[in-house]
Order: structure tokens, then C-alpha cells, then sequence
């Protein structure tokens, strides 16, 4: 037994040669379609869909290609982002678990390795390769928006357990997920970074109220939870009381770093939660446009921006890695995803015409772009907002001065807060 | 450019970047401005010693990389010449001597070697690789006739022609596309010089009138120089973008400097957020162009088959993004950022020069989406 880890290049052999053999390829309309928004589905169907993912990483990890990321202790495979990048590029239209790579095995996962007991990495990571715990972030509350250290719900020590009180929201497939990670203050007492506590919880028991969201274009992906009573004992906490802004640190980063993670599987020229430059040319190809100038320099504009995007997060990512950058740099990736994505929906959009105002079946590729113009903020909106990147840009990689910030050394009950968050 | 040189690579680039600090000082590249050449030939030659025409070469004919990746090396030099404006034809002396040694055979081997050794520059005719939309000169044209090639046409602009001994030029033959090296006091060829917007580069109207050459003076095979025209735009585009990049990481930290600085209504402009937020875009901008450039770098050494759109994509995001950093940054100065005075137009003509030769960021687009068509397959 030695330490070298396999090559890249046998590791991609090995994965091309498993999903080949295994994977079912992808027809054409399955990957047909710009795509902002999850697809509208009944809960049957989004059950029915999440059991397949289950099974299907129950082979990934059978086959010894789970977790490429996590160490061989917890049932990963112990290697690199660039092992993980070459499984995506192997993975790319062939059916793979999609839903289960974010959150569950990153930030989740990763939150978990980094900060969770020995005891508690062994009774959870290898479950969560082996597709049999979903995972949630409880993270973003309804009075905090970007403001996310600011959290209400409340975890107040009684005896060995704490006991839970508030609202999160924005989390997906709450009615689907197994367990959360949830961000609670212990401390009202001290400012708002040093009062925050992490908790890991059960999502289905009494306490925990789950209410669907309905985004403007149907989705009801995204859900608000009310927790009353909820009982954690203190075997579940990650981290230290107190200290869980050091944890939320690090969780925000890997939610940021998603694309260029070693825990998360996404087909090269893919970016879920974007509309790809890929499908966009299936709109100019669906609507006769392609051989117009405009259309054509629109066209080059979209798949320049996902060209730059690939290279800068690639760049971040080893900068980041190597300690060359501070890993406040992933907001510079953020900021670029979530601007051009937001262009390439409104190139898509002009190129679908009329069809972007009204459309059936027939129209192919244009069909959606109508409704993903209509969620196109979204991209600078999720997983923080592209101001709060730019703040992060400015105020930490640039060293220029920080915005005024009346909370930062007063206890936080004594910060003021909205006129609905008032005792 | 990379975060991570090798430890070669950086002193390579280092040496470059402390040669030129000596020599072209900012103050002297403003006096250059009047030079009829913007340099002077002891410092090209002493540049020339330093590897700046070499990496593209053949260590058989006397010129090797530092990497194993040549283009990627000579982007770590090009990034010091954008980092100080520096003069001097580094693109298409090297876009020459590429091809000279790959394709150039033992006819050309002299000027090979005068390239190397820095006692001449070549100037390159950026022939019809982009499709321009018609607009601009069809380009010269040749004839192949016992022994001779005949050739005509205007070129514009050609960098260094009035500076170089040779000119390789594109011309359309009966059996396609073909490359001639042309030295310049051939009867029949004239070069007019153009104003530009840079200060110590030069560029020329070159006229060809009917000038006879034997069939010795062609490069590569008549007829057959698509993808040597191809490769030479793909050369040309990633040193002036990697030169850019440099120029507009000056820009940049001057700018941020500059918003430190300089106080206004009691606080310094760093403490704006309207502000903050723009250098947040800025940094964005700016280190998007170092990775697509750096990206499209190692695709043309590796011969990859993405070169080509990643080449276009960063010369079209270079190229637009790239001039909107820069002219923020002469916002972000206000008024004392246009004068003369102030060094921050050195970085802007670099960069708008730049963005404008070999195919603008529209032409690119439009190679882009050439490529996109060719996929067959839907995706």
C-alpha cells in the first residue's frame, strides 16, 4: 500500500469506462432546453426522480467513483478537484444524480468534514455517498435576506439539548431531504458574529413545519420552514457554541466554490441555475435565426461569457487551493456567474422573438425563454447577492474601507432590525 | 497572466520586467514618441538576448521555450510589455519566427537567425483569416509563374513594416491562400507610414506593385496556407491580449492607488460604494481577462481542438471588457486622467490599440459562432 494517489488520467479511464457501461445517455430533449429555474413538477414526480438519484449514486459509490473528494475513511474516494473535473467532463450526457451534488454533499458534506466530530463524519458521510441521506441548508432567514448573521431562530441550551425556535427560508427540497444544517443564535448578549451556534437536525419530526414557495414562473422548489420546540441534542452541534460564524464562513465559501469543488459533480458546460450558452444556440436554431449577423454575434457573445466564466473559476479555484489568493476571491466567481448568466437569459430571450412572448410546444428551445427572462435576477440574486459579492470584492480582496456597520459591536439584541422583526 | 510561474518561468519574467524597467522608464517611452522607429536597435538586440523572439523557435534552430510551452512563456513577457508600455514589435517579430522555423525551410534560415539575434525585426500582413464583413482591402493577390511570384495589393495597417527587413504576407493565389516573405527593399514595394493611437508602436500602409520575387521567397506550400494563417492569428491575438492584460493590471492598481489617495469631501474616493462596487467589476473584468487569456495561451501550445474559440472569446472579452476597465479608470481620475501629463494613457492606447487589430471583439464574436455551427450534434 502506498500514498500515491491514482493519476488523473486512469481515474478518467476508469469513470468513462463505468459510466459507459452503466449510464443511461441522455436523449436529445432531455438536455434540449435553456433551464434557469428547476422544472415544475408534482411532488409524485419529484419523489419518483429523487428515488432514481438515490440508486443511481448507490452504483456510483459501488463502482468506487462517490465522493471523489472525501477521504477513503469516510467512504470517498480520496482525490483532487482535478480528478473531480475529469469525472465531469466523462459525466457530460449521461443521466447522473443532479440534485443530490448541492447542497447535500457540498456545502453539507463539506461543512461536515471540515468541522464535524470524528463521530459524527463516520455516521454521515458515508451515508451521504451512498445516497441515503439528503441534506439541507438552513441558513437564510425571512428577516435577513443577505444578511445572513443576522439570524433570529433562536437555540437555548436545556440540559444536554438545545432547544430551536424561528424560520429559515429559501431552502430546496425540504419535503425531500433527510437532514439539515442549520445556522441558530446562542448568545444575544455579544455582537451578531460571536452569538451564532451550528446545529445538524432530523427535517421530518413534529416540530418542523415545511410551507412551499410558489416563484413567479411555478416553481415550488423553494420552501419556508417554522420550527417550534425542535429538540437537538448537543451531540449534534458542529463546532464550537458560539463559534458558529467560523463555521458559516467556511460553508458560504464552499457554496461558492460549487463549480470548482472536489465534492460536486457538474458536467462540464453545464452550470445549473443558468441558462448555457449551449441551449442558447438551440433557440437560434429553433427559430431559423441562425444564419442572421445579429443573431450570430449575440450568439458569440453567449458562449464567450461561458468560455470566461469556465476559465475564471478554473483560475480562482487553483489560485484559492495554492494559498495565492485569499478565499474571499471566490466572490469575483460569483459575481461573474451571476452577471453574465443574467445576460446570456436576456440574449436568449431576444433571440426566441415573438416565441419569447407567447409559445407552445412546437417552438423547441424558445419555448422557456419567455419565463427564464422573467427569473433572470435570480442568478444575482441566489447564494448571495451580487452586491454583497461586490462589497466581499472591494472591502476583502481589495482592502478598501468597509461600509458602516452599526451592529458590529453591540450586543445583537440591541441592534435595530425591520419594523416586522420587532419584539 | 498565471498566478503560478514556475520558478523558471518567473525568473524569466522578472528579467524581463527589470530590463525594461531600466531601460523604458515611463519617462522615456513619453520621449520615444517622436522616434521614428519608438526604439532603439541595441534594445531590441539586448531584448533579443533576453529570449523575447526566441520561445516560438526550435531549439534545432536555436530557440526553446522555458515551460515546454512557448506561446505560454511568451505571454509572461508580453504581460511585462503591456505592465510598461514598452516599444518595441514583440507580436509579429515572434508571429514570423514561429513560422519561419516550423515552416520556413533552409531558404529562410538567414532571417531566422537575424530575428533570433535581434538585428532585425519582420513585420506580418494580417491577411483575410477574419471575416470582416467586407469592410476594409481584399488583400494582396499573387501569381506562381516560371519560378517567380508576382505579387500586388495593398496591406493596412502593418505593424513595424516600416522598422522590419522582411514582410510576411498572405496573399490570394488560383490554388488559395499563400505566404511570401518579402524583403523590404524589394522593387515594387512601398511603405507608407499611419499615425496611431500608440506611442511608441509603428504601423504602415504596405503597397506591393507588381513585385517579383523567386519562388525561394514563398513559406509553407502555395495554396495550402488556411490553417498557417489560422495559427499565426491565433499567435498574434493571445501576445497582444496577454500584452493588454498587463497594461490593464497597471491601470488598474494605479486606479486603485489613485482611490486611496486622493480625498473628496473629506474621505478618500476608496470609502464610496458606488465606487467600491465599480472596482469590484473592474477586479472581476480583470481577472476574467487574465484566465481566458492564459487559457487560450496553453490551448494554441497544446494544439488543442478549443483553441480557436478560446482565442476569439478572449479576444472579444478583452477587447470589450478590457476598454470599458481602462476608460472607468480615466473616469475614476477625472479630468487629470486625459491629460498627457498623466501615465494612465499609456496603458489606454496599448489596450485600445490592441483591441482593435486582428479582428475586433465583433469579428471574433462572429468566429465564435462560426465554430458553434460547425458542432453538428445538438447539445
Amino acid at each position: 500500500m502506498t500514498d500515491a494517489i491514482e493519476d488523473v488520467e486512469s481515474f478518467r479511464l476508469r469513470a468513462r469506462t463505468w459510466i459507459r457501461a452503466n449510464l443511461r445517455p441522455l436523449e436529445p430533449h432531455e438536455t434540449l432546453a435553456p433551464t434557469l429555474a428547476l422544472p415544475v413538477q408534482t411532488e409524485e414526480e419529484e419523489l419518483a426522480a429523487l428515488a432514481r438519484e438515490r440508486e443511481l449514486q448507490r452504483m456510483i459509490f459501488d463502482a468506487g467513483l462517490a465522493g471523489i473528494g472525501f477521504p477513503r475513511e469516510y467512504g470517498g474516494q480520496g482525490l483532487t478537484t482535478d480528478h473531480q473535473r475529469a469525472f465531469n467532463a466523462e459525466i457530460v450526457g449521461y443521466e447522473y444524480p443532479a440534485r443530490l451534488q448541492a447542497p447535500t454533499f457540498s456545502p453539507c458534506g463539506a461543512v461536515l468534514l471540515d468541522f464535524g466530530t470524528e463521530e459524527q463524519k463516520r455516521r454521515h458521510i458515508p451515508a451521504i455517498l451512498k445516497g441515503e441521506e439528503i441534506w439541507m441548508q438552513l441558513l437564510s432567514e425571512p428577516s435577513g435576506g443577505s444578511d445572513v448573521a443576522a439570524a433570529l431562530t433562536s437555540a437555548v441550551r436545556d440540559g444536554d439539548d438545545w432547544i430551536l425556535n424561528g424560520s429559515k427560508v429559501w431552502t430546496t427540497g425540504a419535503s425531500t431531504a433527510d437532514w439539515g444544517l442549520c445556522l441558530a443564535r446562542t448568545n444575544w448578549d455579544v455582537p451578531k458574529h460571536r452569538g451564532l451556534t451550528v446545529f445538524i437536525l432530523p427535517i421530518h419530526q413534529p416540530g418542523i413545519e415545511v410551507h412551499r414557495i410558489e416563484m413567479l414562473n411555478g416553481s415550488t422548489e423553494f420552501c419556508q420552514e417554522f420550527l417550534t420546540d425542535v429538540r437537538v441534542p448537543d451531540s449534534d452541534r458542529i463546532g464550537d457554541v458560539d463559534g458558529g460564524w467560523t463555521v458559516g464562513t467556511r460553508w458560504m465559501f464552499h457554496e461558492r466554490m460549487l463549480f470548482n469543488s472536489p465534492f460536486v459533480s457538474i458536467p462540464v458546460g453545464t452550470s445549473p441555475g443558468e441558462v448555457g450558452a449551449a441551449s442558447i444556440v438551440n433557440v437560434a436554431r429553433d427559430t431559423g435565426r441562425f444564419d442572421d449577423r445579429c443573431v450570430r454575434d449575440l450568439l458569440g457573445e453567449a458562449h464567450m461569457l461561458e468560455l470566461v466564466g469556465q476559465t475564471l473559476r478554473r483560475r480562482i479555484g487553483r489560485g484559492v487551493a495554492a494559498g495565492r489568493i485569499s478565499e474571499q476571491s471566490a466572490a469575483i466567481t460569483r459575481l461573474f456567474a451571476g452577471v453574465s448568466s443574467a445576460r446570456k437569459a436576456t440574449i436568449a430571450f431576444e433571440i426566441a422573438g415573438p416565441a419569447g412572448a407567447a409559445w407552445t410546444a412546437d417552438d423547441g428551445a424558445a419555448a422557456s425563454c419567455g419565463d427564464d427572462f422573467l427569473m433572470r435576477q435570480t442568478s444575482c440574486i441566489g447564494g448571495g447577492t451580487t452586491e454583497m459579492a461586490r462589497n466581499v470584492i472591494s472591502e476583502r480582496v481589495l482592502g478598501m474601507p468597509r461600509e458602516r456597520t452599526p451592529d458590529r459591536d453591540r450586543p445583537f439584541r440591541d441592534v435595530p432590525r425591520s419594523a416586522s422583526n420587532r419584539a | 497572466m498565471l498566478l503560478e510561474l514556475s520558478s523558471d518561468q518567473e525568473i524569466f519574467r522578472d528579467t524581463t520586467a527589470r530590463f525594461l524597467t531600466s531601460r523604458v522608464p515611463i519617462s522615456e517611452v513619453r520621449s520615444l514618441r517622436n522616434h521614428p522607429a519608438g526604439f532603439e536597435p541595441d534594445y531590441w538586440r539586448e531584448g533579443a538576448e533576453l529570449g523575447w523572439t526566441s520561445l516560438l523557435v526550435s531549439e534545432e534552430h536555436g530557440g526553446g521555450s522555458v515551460s515546454g510551452g512557448g506561446l505560454v512563456d511568451l505571454t509572461t513577457i508580453a504581460h511585462e510589455f503591456g505592465v510598461h508600455a514598452a516599444p518595441g514589435p514583440l507580436v509579429p517579430t515572434n508571429v514570423v519566427a514561429g513560422t519561419l522555423s516550423t515552416f520556413g525551410g533552409e531558404a529562410h534560415r538567414p532571417v531566422l537567425e537575424s530575428l533570433l539575434a535581434g538585428t532585425s525585426v519582420a513585420a506580418w500582413c494580417f491577411g483575410p483569416a477574419v471575416d470582416t464583413d467586407g469592410r476594409g482591402p481584399a488583400g494582396p493577390r499573387c501569381r506562381i509563374a516560371d519560378g517567380e511570384v508576382v505579387l500586388d495589393g495593398v496591406q493596412r495597417p502593418v505593424e513595424a513594416a516600416g522598422q522590419a527587413h522582411h514582410i510576411l504576407v498572405t496573399a490570394r493565389a488560383e490554388g488559395g491562400l499563400t505566404q511570401i516573405l518579402v524583403p523590404t527593399d524589394t522593387a515594387g514595394v512601398s511603405i507608407e507610414p499611419m499615425r496611431t493611437a500608440d506611442l511608441t508602436r509603428r504601423f504602415a500602409a504596405v503597397t506591393f506593385d507588381g513585385v517579383r520575387l523567386p519562388v525561394e521567397a514563398l513559406v509553407g506550400e502555395p495554396g495550402d496556407a488556411d490553417e498557417l494563417l489560422e495559427y499565426q492569428l491565433q499567435l498574434a491575438v493571445v501576445i497582444g491580449n496577454a500584452e493588454a492584460v498587463g497594461a490593464l493590471q497597471t491601470a488598474f492598481d494605479m486606479t486603485l492607488q489613485w482611490a486611496f489617495d486622493r480625498y473628496s469631501f473629506g474621505r478618500p474616493l476608496a470609502s464610496y460604494q458606488e465606487l467600491k462596487h465599480r472596482f469590484a467589476d473592474q477586479k472581476t473584468w480583470l481577472e476574467a481577462c487574465h484566465a481566458v487569456n492564459d487559457a487560450a495561451a496553453a490551448a494554441v501550445d497544446d494544439r488543442s481542438p478549443d483553441a480557436k474559440e478560446l482565442v476569439s472569446a478572449a479576444k472579444a472579452f478583452i477587447g470589450d471588457y478590457g476598454s470599458e476597465l481602462v476608460q472607468d479608470c480615466v473616469q475614476i481620475h477625472g479630468g487629470i486622467g486625459v491629460t498627457f501629463e498623466h501615465d494612465l494613457h499609456l496603458y489606454l492606447r496599448r489596450v485600445t490599440v490592441n483591441r482593435a487589430l486582428y479582428g475586433t471583439p465583433a469579428d471574433h464574436r462572429q468566429r465564435i459562432s462560426t465554430v458553434l455551427e460547425n458542432r453538428k450534434e445538438r447539445v
